[in-house]
């Protein structure tokens, strides 16, 4: 694909005997949101660890921005555009919910050897922090201790530490699981907004958010993409039915 | 001092003698680590109670062999009593708190032991039967106590290598180092399992200990010295790896000794005698951390980094 | 704006210790000048090591070894007769900054327990050092020819004087760590003690903010050394051994992680608890060590925390 933001050629990872990512091809275009979708164990947080940059494959190349991103490590990958979320909430639980994203805008505007100035007195990072705090509807809870935060919120929060960082590519790993439906109907609707502004790529179990959100879906069992394609195509594709959806259905 | 085929053996042999002495120790601190997630410093105490219970019992017994045999199951009592009372609760805090509280109880046993047996360094001769030299090539003895050291150290190494390979209770081992909820989850009983494995460690490091008697002075703090060496073994080795610990100990055994013996005179070839009899020993003393840290640059995880599949 | 319970403890605690000299020669107990300035370096070694301890999540235990290194920046020069104490003490925060330097970049490449273990090793390494030193007293360690030298009215061999000066640097250097922690630099090293994946992920590199603030505090640590070689007129390899770097840490734990301040409490109640312990008998170890372990499992929050309640949160 001519304008693919992200480009995965190859891409292998084992662990022992278990081929966790088995020569995975794949293309998200700009402004897309492309899910991965698969049973438990088809290896997507391995494929997301690997897009981060925590987990460094055997094999293949992973392009971002035209650029080969295979050999950075996380923390450059994120000073290029790509954030994530993971699947276990991570955030910096004894900061307060504005530290910690003032934190992420910190990390996305540079220069972190400063030694004198109190970093929670400068607008720079707090009033970036501010708006991306509102912008996911946590505006009210910005000085609240993350740890103090609901789990929905807590969600949320990273989802504003990832915005804050202006991302170009946006991982999000299971983003909805564990939340009520209220919750997880709400997060719906507020990534639905991100669309076409942000590249996402989404790796959930809820097929409600899936359909809801996704442009494209990729298949994944054992390791392998078997399938990608739009929604309805997915849907319609009788390899998919019988290696995952149909497990729902029997 | 020049340097011949023969001497370089005897001081092979000694590097090999004090490994095993560094094994003894680091099998039962990786154990430790690997299974319960606890940094014991208070390892070396237990090697300085073997000592000094082993040179007690010989002296009432007046055998070297039953002074030791009465050591081994002493010092895992003392193990046994001191996981049980304090080290129990340590297992769910982080390394930090560990890593204090243990350093109380290191002070704790040193005040203990001075108490009852004083301050001063106790020398114990190596028993009769075993004082001799051997042959081991012709032209080349050896003394007997220190090859008695490496056999048994052979011997527990298999022994331990036996137990965590083939039987049951190391098969618990070997699943609790890898994942402590599966094996709750199994039904062991998981603190009856921490208590014999600290134990076993215990047992481990009071027969170095007794060994090290009649070669090494015994004395308050004694511990300390090796328990810094043992944890070069470690980290060299691989955290929670038997194998590693094989490994790391005769790694740094050799090091340590042939680097004492040979250093000096090595580089009097190179620089001026009396600036090699100035950096030979301070380059020697350094040795083995000098080598940790080039395996770290290269290995941060170890040589055998493999957590727990020892 | 009220004043919070902290404002008024530090500044009453900054009080106390500025009272020591006049009080101590109005009692004539000269003995407490010389016990409290060596309580101060032992405090600032304690509040250095706070900074990576605490706020950065760094489990060094091998902080004794720039208190050697600052030591033997002080009496080496000192024994060939340069006794020039600006130099003397420059030294000394170089050559611990540059020890530092090269053990951070080697044992930051690991975390967890390992680190805990290679700053123990290098510390002892150091310490073996100090021991072949032959020329410098080995093992025995040697005696100072005479304290740091600046010229002018700051004449070291004047207890009270000296004593102010450890007091200046003492407060000097918490003001400054008291910045560094909530700058830029110090959210950084918090947020890799307090979640480093997260950190990492939305983009800092942490190892370089994290030598950082490891060369910082062993620079601090350094100059500790050099006080401390000043104030006993003597320097040893025992300055670098390793239960000496438990000591340090223990301070910080007792006083409070984390709290910049409650290590200098923990400095002085450590330190005055030993002399009281060793009056009463010989083998106050004893006593102590069961102590240590009841802190570390009951009293976790450090005497800081008790004085002044929790800290604020700001942000």
């Amino acid at each position: 694909m001519a304008d693919a933001l992200l480009a995965i050629r190859g891409l292998s990872k084992r662990f022992g005997g278990l081929l966790a990512s088995d020569r995975i091809d794949l293309d998200v275009a700009r402004g897309e949101t492309h899910a991965i979708i698969g049973p438990n164990g088809a290896g997507k947080t391995t494929l997301i660890s690997q897009l981060a940059g925590d987990l460094r494959p055997d094999a293949g190349s992973i392009r971002f921005a035209d650029q080969d991103v295979t050999r950075l490590d996380a923390p450059h990958r994120a000073r290029r555009g790509l954030a994530r979320s993971f699947q276990v909430t991570s955030i910096f639980r004894d900061f307060s919910a504005l530290d910690n994203v003032a934190l992420a805008v910190q990390a996305h505007t540079g220069q972190s050897f400063r030694f004198w100035r109190a970093a929670r007195a400068e607008p720079a990072l707090r009033e970036p922090a501010r708006a991306a705090l509102e912008a996911v509807g946590l505006g009210g809870r910005a000085h609240v201790r993350a740890a103090n935060l609901a789990h929905g919120e807590q969600r949320q929060l990273e989802i504003a530490m990832a915005l804050a960082t202006e991302p170009r590519l946006l991982l999000l790993d299971e983003p909805v699981a564990g939340m009520g439906l209220e919750e997880s109907q709400r997060m719906v609707r507020f990534l639905a907004t991100l669309k076409r502004r942000i590249t996402i790529v989404l790796v959930e179990h809820d097929m409600d958010a899936v359909f809801t959100l996704a442009d494209r879906i990729s298949v994944m069992v054992y390791g392998r993409i078997i399938a990608t394609g739009t929604p309805p195509e997915v849907r319609g594709n009788e390899d998919v039915r019988r290696a995952y959806l149909g497990e729902d259905q029997a | 001092m020049s340097i011949t085929l023969s001497l370089v053996l005897e001081q092979t042999l000694n590097g090999l003698q004090y490994g095993v002495m560094l094994f003894l120790m680091a099998a039962g601190l990786t154990l430790v680590f690997g299974i319960m997630n606890l940094v014991n410093l208070a390892h070396g105490s237990l090697y300085m109670v073997g000592a000094y219970l082993a040179t007690a019992f010989t002296e009432k017994t007046g055998s070297f062999v039953l002074g030791v045999a009465l050591a081994l199951p002493a010092t895992l009592l003392v193990g046994v009593l001191v996981e049980v009372v304090a080290l129990r609760t340590l297992y769910e805090r982080d390394h930090l708190d560990q890593v204090l509280a243990t350093f109380g109880l290191i002070l704790f046993f040193n005040e203990l032991v001075a108490i009852i047996w004083g301050r001063a360094a106790i020398f114990t001769s190596v028993p009769r039967f075993l004082s001799g030299h051997f042959r081991i090539l012709p032209g080349l003895p050896y003394p007997t106590y220190r090859a008695v050291i490496i056999l048994i150290g052979v011997a527990v190494a298999v022994l331990l290598w036996v137990l965590v390979t083939r039987t049951r209770l190391g098969m618990r081992i070997r699943a609790g180092a890898s994942n402590r909820t599966m094996i709750s989850a199994l039904g062991v009983d998981i603190r009856l399992l921490y208590t014999l494995v600290f134990g076993l460690g215990a047992a481990l490091a009071g027969l170095a200990g007794a060994m090290a008697g009649p070669i090494y002075s015994v004395q308050p703090g004694m511990g300390e010295g090796i328990l810094i060496q043992v944890f070069v073994v470690i980290v060299i080795g691989g955290i929670g790896s038997i194998r590693g610990a094989i490994v790391g100990a005769i790694v740094v055994g050799m090091a340590d000794t042939l680097g004492r013996a040979f250093l000096k005179p090595l580089l009097a070839t190179v620089i001026s005698p009396p600036a090699a009899d100035k950096a030979g020993p301070a380059l020697a003393s350094m040795s083995i951390y000098l080598l940790m840290a080039a395996v770290l640059f290269f290995r941060p995880e170890g040589l055998f980094p493999a957590r727990g599949c020892s | 704006m009220t004043i919070s319970r902290r404002t008024i403890a530090l500044a009453a605690g900054g009080v106390l210790l500025a009272l020591v000299p006049p009080v101590a020669a109005l009692t004539n107990q000269p003995f407490y000048v010389d016990l409290f300035r060596r309580v101060m370096i032992f405090a600032l070694a304690a509040v250095s090591l706070d900074l990576i301890l605490g706020y950065g999540g760094m489990v060094s235990f091998g902080h004794a070894a720039y208190l050697g290194i600052g030591a033997y920046a002080v009496g080496i020069p000192a024994f060939y007769g340069v006794d020039n104490g600006w130099l003397q003490w420059g030294l000394a925060i170089a050559a611990s900054a540059l020890a530092a330097t090269v053990i951070g970049a080697i044992s930051l490449r690991t975390s967890g327990v390992s680190f805990i273990m290679i700053t123990l090793a290098f510390a002892q390494m150091l310490y073996y050092l100090g021991i072949s030193l032959e020329t410098y007293g080995g093992d025995n360690g040697m005696r100072l020819s005479g304290r740091s030298r600046f010229g002018g009215p700051l004449d070291l061999r004047e207890p009270a004087i000296f004593y102010y000066v450890v007091l200046a640097i003492l407060v000097l250097f918490l003001a400054l760590g008291n910045r560094l922690v909530a700058s830029r630099f110090g959210m950084v090293i918090r947020a890799a003690k307090s979640n480093e994946p997260r950190a990492r992920a939305i983009g800092f590199s942490l190892f370089r903010y994290k030598l950082t603030a490891f060369v910082i505090a062993g620079g601090a640590g350094g100059l500790a050394g050099a006080l401390l070689a000043n104030q006993t007129e003597y320097l040893t390899p025992d300055f670098m051994h390793w239960t000496r770097s438990g000591e340090i840490m223990f301070m910080v734990i007792l006083g409070g992680m984390g709290t910049l301040f409650g290590p200098v409490i923990g400095a002085v109640v450590l330190l005055l608890l030993e002399d009281v312990l060793s009056a009463l008998t010989a083998h106050w170890q004893i006593i102590l060590g069961p102590i240590l372990i009841l802190v570390v499992l009951f009293a976790k929050r450090g005497l800081f925390g008790l004085l002044v309640g929790a800290e604020p949160r700001d942000g």
